[in-house]
């Protein structure tokens, strides 16, 4: 039965469409009629839909009758887009055999549309170029087919227009689905070999584990065993993704659709690990697999000393559905009870404050976000710390290292220059480039982790004016030579703004966190002073002058209670600054440190 | 307090032209005065129950000066007729200082006014100019001299500083010009563009810059200073009197929680925990009066806290402060005890006081008594 199924995705630069064309393809295939269909689909969370991202991938069968006469499903699975998320992309299109590569029709070919057709490209996968929004007066489309044939290297006469805004050219992406995308292979009858490619909780079933069959069959009842946790479950039920989960008997290679098996927590399962029959084993795991470590770390505080058990329930109930996301208690002396948590990038760690805001209505304060350092001590044990308040007595270090990674660039030739530089801001080196076609360079750095999660990606985008595009790996780690810079507000130190920094940095750094926090911090009634210091040795100070006059000027009649409801709010939002001493500090303060000049 | 007697307020929204930064409810349309003046009497039959006595009676606006003495004796005998206005009342009337003459003010004397606040706002032409004021330094200086002339003792002046292009010399003139009559009240605002007003669209399409805090506070405290020097009372933030007898009485109630009862388009109401407003629209407000209708908008019912919070900030704004005893027995909260931490730091930053049982602002806390408010 498996020519009868595709499995694809989408892949474009942000705004280009995805979401669109995903709509317009599942109202077209009718499983949605007007009344239930809302926009962006697959982007089940509201932060998706603002954001404009895919954080979870998603996937969705669209029952599908072609113009030979013969139903199809064909499954379409949605891919998260950011850097933090690269491997879960890596396992999505790993579960597919083709894909269609998205380019709007006015931008023409951007950055994220090569970084993606490279992935699409390693997983060789066939490759649809699709023409979007050809309706925008400023649409180009000779001009982005030149760029097929010119920048992606792809045969510029095997494009698609369609404007998904519009439904126009609906029908004819679906045929050349049909056509191009080669059905799966896989025997329904070989040992079961599934890829696990994300996963999900459902407060009713438990984790939902959504999967590509590749070889063999499962059904409800069977035992299967996750390859890289050991684990046994009983299957309770298998199905596909309709709009809604439908049930089904069972589940052949080259299906995709979902398991559930009473397993507890999504933190069970691994994305990228292999389900096969407990029984009757596959020889071998489905290659790819990688386990997800985090690798930036920053303590979580609720506002109100009050919420802590509050926000004690709401990470419980948030890993369920947030495999990559850990944490463990912890405590600050200037802010009390919280938890030390695990991030793949400052991306996630954004993504999980504003869930956490958001979704479980909590007031919360992280600290500057640190990577894992290693310290060797005098008396010969070695030490890992991601939080600076365990950094230890200096005068006890034997050596300090931190870890590097290799940075994968791709980008046009005119922005190298710009780059090579950045990179060497960064403390880059061992620096290598490639022409992978005219005018298109690749290059690869070893970086220390730290100088990435401080403001590189950022910077990235815009000396590249977007178009590069940027992935890394972890490699090992090297000697470093790193201080403790303290943050005093008033005198007292903030240790949830403490930084370990490269000493070389750390003047520059410190300077740039007193600013940052004065840009931040509102004027208050008295003068606030920002001091930087390395083991009590001043190294940055700004100031923060007093306010003098803020009182309104009439109040009467008319006047009171439009004054009294003004105050309510800011006494609310008093309420979400955290007091230090006596000074009152907004949450906004604790990520800003960390942000870049350039945004 | 509570049982001081009430002050009526009577809102004429009539103004032969908009100041652009003003955001008070007025049209243009003084041939509606005399429907106006119906429903006026309407609505007090309708406020009768709920309030009999008064001791201060204020008409503002709006612009009260463009009514004939023939309207505004049409109202005060209304008023007379329908409430009781005890001895020694403080009658206010608000005037522009371009509708003055001697004949007019020997007119307002005898229908009982006692007291008269002139608009004054500036004595710089340039900046009359741009206020939109009708009036120039020149009449504004008549106005005052024949007011004082006709026997107004009782006499206010307001004025308006941070206005774009004002220099510090150009309000400290303004200043000693005023003081040169010494008026028995002053009154010295901050110019404030409130949303939708002609002045804070130009500030949003950056066509006018205002002074900045600094400069603000710099011309408040020298404002404060110059006053004080000249023996006036800095009583409340905007307001000064020449002696402890000369403090506006029915301004006073605003700020300590003294109920009152405004009559008119868009004029406010308090009594005990609620405070209501009529609508902010002729047309509606002579409709409603006409078919007996009270020209309520909307009420509010004001919780324990809403009202601790009010007295806080309406307390700190004057000079009086907050009579602690009193606040404890009227809000049942003990702010000593209960704010003993916020208030001693205040206090070592020179911005309150403790005096026997009154907490009060310093002239640099009342500069800040809304934040000194969210304590």
């Amino acid at each position: 039965m498996s020519h009868n199924i595709r499995n694809f995705s989408i892949i474009a630069h942000i705004d280009h469409g995805k979401s669109t064309l995903a709509d317009r393809l599942i109202h077209y295939t009718g499983i949605t009629d007007a009344r239930t269909q809302k926009d962006q689909i697959l982007d089940n969370m509201d932060i998706e839909r603002e954001r404009g991202i895919t954080i979870k991938s998603q996937a969705i069968c669209l029952p599908y009758k072609g113009k030979d006469g013969k139903t199809y499903a064909l499954n379409l699975i949605d891919t998260p887009g950011h850097v933090d998320f690269s491997y879960e992309v890596s396992r999505s299109l790993a579960s597919c055999e083709g894909v269609l590569l998205l380019i709007d029709a006015a931008q023409g070919v951007q950055a994220q549309t090569l970084a993606n057709l490279y992935l699409a490209m390693e997983h060789n996968l066939e490759i649809i170029p699709v023409i979007n929004k050809i309706d925008l007066p400023s649409a180009d489309v000779e001009r982005v087919i030149e760029q097929i044939d010119s920048e992606l290297g792809l045969d510029p006469d095997n494009h698609l227009k369609c404007s998904a805004k519009e439904g126009t050219g609906i029908a004819e992406i679906l045929e050349a689905i049909l056509e191009r995308i080669p059905p799966p292979q896989g025997n329904a009858e070989a040992p079961l070999a599934a890829l696990i490619f994300d996963a999900h909780y459902d407060s009713f079933r438990g984790t939902v584990i959504h999967c590509r069959i590749f070889e063999g069959t499962v059904k409800s009842g069977d035992t299967i065993r996750l390859m890289f946790n050991k684990a046994v479950y009983r299957v309770e039920e298998v199905g596909h993704f309709m709009l809604t989960r439908q049930k089904s008997e069972q589940l052949t290679a080259g299906e995709v659709g979902y398991i559930i098996a009473g397993v507890k927590t999504v933190s069970d399962v691994h994305t990228g690990d292999t389900i096969t029959l407990d029984n009757r084993p596959c020889a071998q795991p489905l290659p790819g697999f990688r386990e997800v470590k985090p690798v930036v770390f920053a303590s979580i505080y609720p506002i109100a000393s009050d919420d802590y058990q509050d926000l004690a329930d709401s990470l419980e109930k948030y890993t369920l559905n947030d495999a990559s996301f850990i944490y463990e208690k912890d405590s600050s002396a200037a802010l009390g009870q919280g938890f030390r948590c695990g991030f793949l990038g400052l991306l996630h760690l954004e993504i999980v404050q504003e869930r956490l805001e958001r979704e479980y209505d909590l007031s919360i304060i992280l600290s500057v976000p640190s990577v894992r350092y290693r310290f060797t001590l005098k008396n010969g044990t070695t030490m890992e710390v991601d939080n600076p308040t365990y950094y230890p007595d200096p005068t006890s270090i034997a050596a300090s290292e931190e870890p590097y990674i290799r940075a994968a660039m791709m980008l046009p030739e005119r922005y190298l220059g710009a780059v090579m530089k950045l990179c060497m801001d960064k403390r880059g080196s061992n620096s290598v480039l490639n022409y992978t076609g005219p005018g298109r360079a690749e290059l690869t750095y070893e970086m220390p982790l730290a100088e990435v999660i401080y403001d590189f990606y950022d910077r990235f985008k815009s000396v590249t004016q977007g178009y590069g595009s940027f992935d890394y790996d972890l490699i090992d780690y090297r000697p470093s030579n790193l201080v403790l810079v303290d943050i005093l507000v008033n005198g007292e130190k903030v240790d949830a703004l403490s930084q370990i920094i490269h000493r070389d940095r750390a003047r520059a750094r410190a300077l740039q966190a007193c600013e940052r926090l004065k840009e931040e911090i509102p004027k208050q009634m008295f003068k606030i002073a920002i001091q930087g210091t390395i083991g009590g040795e001043i190294i940055s100070r700004t100031t923060i002058s007093a306010f003098r006059k803020d009182v309104t000027a009439k109040c009467y009649g008319g006047d009171i209670s439009r004054k009294r409801k003004l105050l309510e709010k800011q006494k609310k939002g008093k309420k979400r600054m955290k007091m230090i001493g006596s000074v009152a500090i907004p949450q906004s303060a604790f990520l800003a440190v960390l942000k870049s000049d350039n945004d | 307090m509570t049982d001081a007697a009430p002050g009526l307020y009577i809102h004429i929204p009539f103004c032969r032209s908009k100041c652009p930064y003003c955001s008070f409810y007025s049209s243009p349309s003084t041939e509606l005065i005399p429907a106006y003046l119906k429903a006026l009497g309407q609505e007090m039959d309708f406020c009768r129950p709920g309030f009999l006595t008064f001791d201060t009676v204020y008409i503002g606006g709006g612009t009260p000066s463009l009514l004939s003495l023939e309207e505004l004796g049409a109202i005060m005998e209304g008023v007379t007729k329908k409430f009781l206005i005890s001895s020694g009342a403080e009658i206010t009337m608000e005037a522009n200082p371009a509708d003055l003459d001697h004949q007019s003010l020997a007119g307002l004397k005898q229908l009982g006014f006692n007291r008269l606040n002139i608009g004054v706002q500036s004595f710089d032409d340039k900046l009359l100019k741009f206020l939109g004021r009708r009036h120039n330094r020149h009449e504004a200086i008549e106005a005052i001299a024949a007011a004082q002339a006709a026997g107004f003792d009782n006499l206010g002046i307001d004025l308006i500083y941070g206005v774009p292009g004002q220099e510090l010399p150009v309000w400290q003139e303004t200043l000693q010009l005023a003081l040169s009559f010494r008026p028995a009240h002053l009154s010295c605002y901050q110019l404030t563009l409130e949303r939708s007003t002609p002045l804070h669209l130009r500030l949003l399409q950056d066509n006018l810059t205002l002074p900045d805090e600094e400069q603000c506070a710099d011309f408040f405290f020298r404002t404060a200073a110059t006053l004080q020097e000249a023996g006036y009372q800095h009583y409340e933030v905007s307001n000064f009197a020449r002696d402890e007898t000369a403090c506006s009485r029915h301004n006073q109630k605003y700020w300590q929680h003294v109920p009152y009862l405004g009559l008119g388009p868009a004029a406010h109401s308090f009594q005990e925990d609620k405070r209501w407003w009529n609508k902010a629209d002729l047309a509606q407000y002579l409709r409603d009066c006409g078919k007996g209708i009270a020209p309520v908008e909307a009420a509010e019912s004001l919780t324990p806290d809403n009202l601790r919070l009010e007295a806080l900030f309406l307390g700190l704004r004057t000079s009086r402060g907050i009579d602690l005893a009193s606040f404890n027995n009227r809000y049942g909260c003990d702010i000593l005890a209960e704010k003993a931490g916020a208030i001693k730091q205040f206090i070592e930053r020179g911005l309150l006081e403790i005096n026997g049982v009154f907490l009060q602002p310093t002239p640099g806390g009342m500069a800040v008594a809304d934040t000194l408010a969210l304590m």
